[in-house]
């Protein structure tokens, strides 16, 4: 009996110690920074507090007041909303779509395809935004060569206010559609081919099947993509920064709530503002979370 | 039989479609970058270079020396990855199997700081790493992304499988509780080890928004601080910078390729598990 007791106490202490290190980093850098950016944002911390703290003032709220009234960041906010609203749905539909079509049991060599597919996931994107740059050109960029071929007039895709935001809506769902793409290959390879056997036994036609098996059992792979997509979409931050020399331009027409935060905070050191920039940002993504795990719930009563 | 026929050929030309259009940038990123200077920047922009020419990656390592911020984020990435590797491990064996006090709640705690979106904590861990003289050092671009709850996690769900019979017979064998870890866990969930570090490693490699607010010196930088930079002084040598951007992304689709199956599992373990 006390060997056992010894034990116990042996495997709790090392099971502390084998934890220490990562629970250490993640406080230090994860839960007092939050702490921290929670207070900061309730203070005016600021270039001269940054070489003396003695120097930030406790403001309240004051920063956050600000905010509301302040159209850039409403400009910003409304942006990061369309990325989300627009850029969300159509990466979606191309992993789905691609997925499917991987899926499909004629295709022959689905390995090659996939890697394909996947390949913009791993690049990086500073440098691939660098080359949708050049792409974009309005007249020695590829895209408008394209688009020419067809009648179309030259578009100055990062010039003009109106087409800068969905130019970087175009290039993020290259270059991510391949990583929910994987997922939902592998959503559908979890679907068992007895259950579409059974089904084209009692008569049901392709389109049948879709929507009768492969719809309800792939809801919950969709339902988990369309979470991080979203989640990930709201923090829209280097594509932006790369595309416009890191300004959010032309005229903050792809100024991002992240890129805003950042610029307030590293560049012009409004930390406190900055920091309740932040605590916005955060608040919409767990709003967004939140309604989306109700509507999940909804979907499954 | 003309149906299934049809259908096969439908199929593979929207897949084939669909390759052209997602290798096109890629394709003409690595045909540019043999361009010579200024050839890319005529109308109608040509697809493939006249003459193939060496000169734009001879001025990007012999001038421009990018084979610095090469090396730089090679050592980074490669850090980065294995210290991530052991403290993830460590943690996420210890929350699958050792009993210790409070190690529910705890992981309740990691589970909930996952909705946290990272910019919250920039500011305060700048502010920090300042005031520890991190700035502008190789420990102040790794040591905040270390430890990962997602790293936590990927391990915890795969060191679940691990037999507890394995471990109470090395326990009666006399062996302590990190010797166990060191030679019986870790070489047991090196699959899901390999995952996570090539994670790691590709994450801090394309990384871009850490090392431009931590370092500023720019022998320190990495490939994606100098590259944009070099999109700053050069916006006009397209070639220049499209051999820039092949240096940068062609290590990490070589690693991606030859690792294929370890990433590829470690992004649907996350995907399956809701």
């Amino acid at each position: 009996m006390r060997a056992l007791s010894s034990w116990r106490a042996r495997e709790a202490r090392s099971g502390l110690l084998l934890v220490a290190p990562g629970l250490l980093l993640l406080s230090l850098f994860l839960a007092l920074p939050v702490i921290a950016s929670l207070l900061l944002s309730l203070t005016d911390f600021d270039l001269y507090a940054v070489g003396d703290p003695g120097n930030a003032r406790i403001v309240g709220l004051r920063n956050y007041a600000r905010l509301l009234h302040d159209p850039v960041f409403w400009k910003a906010l409304g942006n990061t909303f369309f990325f989300v609203v627009v850029g969300g749905p159509l990466t979606v539909s191309l992993s789905l779509g691609s997925a499917l079509l991987l899926n499909h049991k004629l295709v022959r060599f689905p390995g090659l395809f996939r890697t394909i597919y996947f390949a913009p996931v791993v690049t990086t994107l500073v440098a691939v935004a660098a080359v949708w740059k050049y792409l974009y050109h309005p007249r020695f960029g590829l895209l408008n060569a394209a688009l020419g071929f067809f009648g179309v007039g030259a578009i100055d895709w990062l010039g003009d206010p109106h087409w800068a935001m969905p130019a970087i809506v175009l290039m993020a769902a290259w270059k991510n559609f391949g990583a929910s793409m994987i997922i939902f290959v592998a959503g559908l390879k979890a679907i068992p081919d007895s259950l579409y056997e059974a089904a084209r036994l009692d008569g049901a036609g392709p389109w049948q099947r879709f929507r009768l098996i492969t719809v309800p059992l792939l809801a919950p792979t969709f339902l988990f993509v369309g979470l991080t997509t979203t989640i990930g979409y709201f923090q829209l931050f280097a594509e932006p920064y790369v595309m416009s020399g890191g300004d959010g331009g032309p005229m903050n027409a792809t100024l991002s709530v992240a890129l805003f935060m950042y610029k307030q905070g590293f560049r012009w050191w409004s930390i406190g503002a900055s920091a309740s920039i932040a605590f916005v940002l955060f608040a919409v993504i767990l709003g967004a979370t939140l309604l989306q795990r109700r509507l999940q719930k909804g979907g499954e009563a | 039989m003309t149906r299934k026929t049809l259908a096969t050929i439908g199929v593979h030309a929207a897949l084939v479609a669909g390759s052209v259009v997602t290798l096109a940038p890629l394709l003409w990123m690595v045909s540019a970058s043999f361009m010579t200077a200024g050839e890319a920047n005529t109308s109608p922009p040509p697809l493939l270079p006249g003459q193939a020419t060496l000169d734009q990656y001879r001025e990007l390592f012999v001038r421009l020396d990018m084979g610095r911020s090469f090396l730089n984020s090679a050592l980074l990435a490669t850090c980065a990855a294995l210290l991530s590797v052991v403290v993830n491990a460590a943690a996420g064996y210890a929350f699958a199997k050792l009993r210790f006090p409070a190690r529910g709640p705890l992981f309740s705690g990691l589970l909930a700081a996952m909705v946290i979106p990272g910019q919250v904590a920039m500011l305060p861990v700048f502010l920090l790493l300042r005031s520890m003289g991190l700035v502008n050092s190789y420990a102040g671009v790794i040591l905040p992304g270390v430890a990962s709850i997602f790293g936590i996690f990927l391990v915890r769900q795969y060191a679940a499988s691990v037999p507890d019979e394995l471990l109470d017979a090395a326990r009666i064998d006399g062996a302590g509780e990190l010797r166990i870890f060191w030679s019986i866990v870790l070489p047991l969930c090196r699959p899901i080890l390999v995952t996570l570090g090539v994670l790691t490693f590709l994450g801090t490699w394309n990384d871009f928004m850490w090392p431009l607010i931590v370092l500023t010196d720019d022998t320190k930088w990495t490939l994606t601080v100098a590259l944009a930079s070099l999109s700053g002084e050069h916006v006009q040598d397209t070639e220049l910078m499209m051999a820039g951007a092949v240096v940068t992304v062609l290590p990490a689709l070589l690693l991606f390729l030859a690792l294929q199956r370890s990433y590829i599992d470690g992004i649907t373990a996350g995907g399956l598990k809701e």
